[in-house]
């Protein structure tokens, strides 16, 4: 089933990614979920704490913190997340998935991006080309944590 | 004394479709060890395959991280929330693992 988003939205998470580059966004995709049936009703850029490396090391630490920087790793800080999550409910609204960016690099999931994905979520994945957003994609983790399996995204009126 | 254990979306189809578990704990860890014997099927996306606390999972006690108050071993009271926050992590590999 697609998940459903609308024209702004999609502009919202391309202008978010060309603006950080060469760095990766990221943000969270409110909205409702009906059996699995997914409408974004809103996108909420966030900070990549990896901006932070003190921080997001505490977090959630890195292998190789030298050569995993902001330019190729985003973490989104859970306390951050916690409260929009929160703030969302109240609304009426869920978590229903994330974006991020690949700067210079194809729209497709890392075995990074599957370690720390769970199932169920949306997780968009826009490449940035050179500056100028690219190709946009969305996945969805299998339930064994195996695959990220291939996500339609259907473009629906604002 | 019942704390409660906020599911998080993703997670409530392992844990009979419920957004909200009430356990009897003492401590974080008996908690969540209640919390994966009752649904087993949360046990893989919370814990590893050797039984730690999976790195980009974060446990709130009341809306205080438990990695600056006692970890697991942190005391739980009646009336208590647990919230699971995934932390929401990614990047860009040389590899890619989609179908």
């Amino acid at each position: 089933m697609p998940i459903k988003l609308n024209q702004p939205q999609i502009d919202n998470i391309r202008s978010h990614a060309a603006r950080d580059y060469p760095s990766e966004c990221c943000g969270i995709l409110l909205g409702k979920s009906d059996d699995g049936n997914k409408v974004v009703s809103e996108v909420v850029a966030l900070r990549n704490l990896r901006h932070d490396p003190v921080k997001a090391q505490e977090l959630l630490p890195l292998e190789s913190p030298d050569r995993e920087t902001d330019r190729n790793r985003f973490l989104i800080d859970p306390m951050e997340q916690l409260q929009v999550e929160k703030d969302a409910r109240k609304r009426g609204l869920d978590v229903v998935g994330y974006y991020h960016s690949h700067p210079d690099h194809p729209a497709r999931p890392s075995n990074y991006d599957r370690d720390h994905a769970w199932p169920w979520y949306s997780y968009i994945i826009l490449s940035v080309v050179k500056g100028t957003p690219a190709d946009m994609t969305s996945w969805v983790l299998n339930d064994n944590r195996e695959r990220f399996d291939p996500e339609a995204m259907e473009i629906v009126n604002p | 004394m019942p704390v409660r254990v906020i599911i998080p979306t993703p997670l409530r189809q392992y844990a009979g479709k419920k957004d909200a578990v009430e356990i009897e704990a003492k401590t974080v860890a008996e908690a969540l060890a209640s919390l994966t014997n009752q649904y087993g099927d949360l046990r893989k996306h919370l814990f590893t395959d050797d039984g730690k606390l999976r790195s980009f999972v974060n446990v709130y006690l009341n809306d205080e991280d438990i990695r600056y108050l006692q970890r697991e071993a942190t005391p739980v009271r009646e009336n208590d929330t647990l919230s699971i926050v995934p932390s929401i992590a990614g990047g860009m590999a040389m590899r890619c693992i989609c179908s």
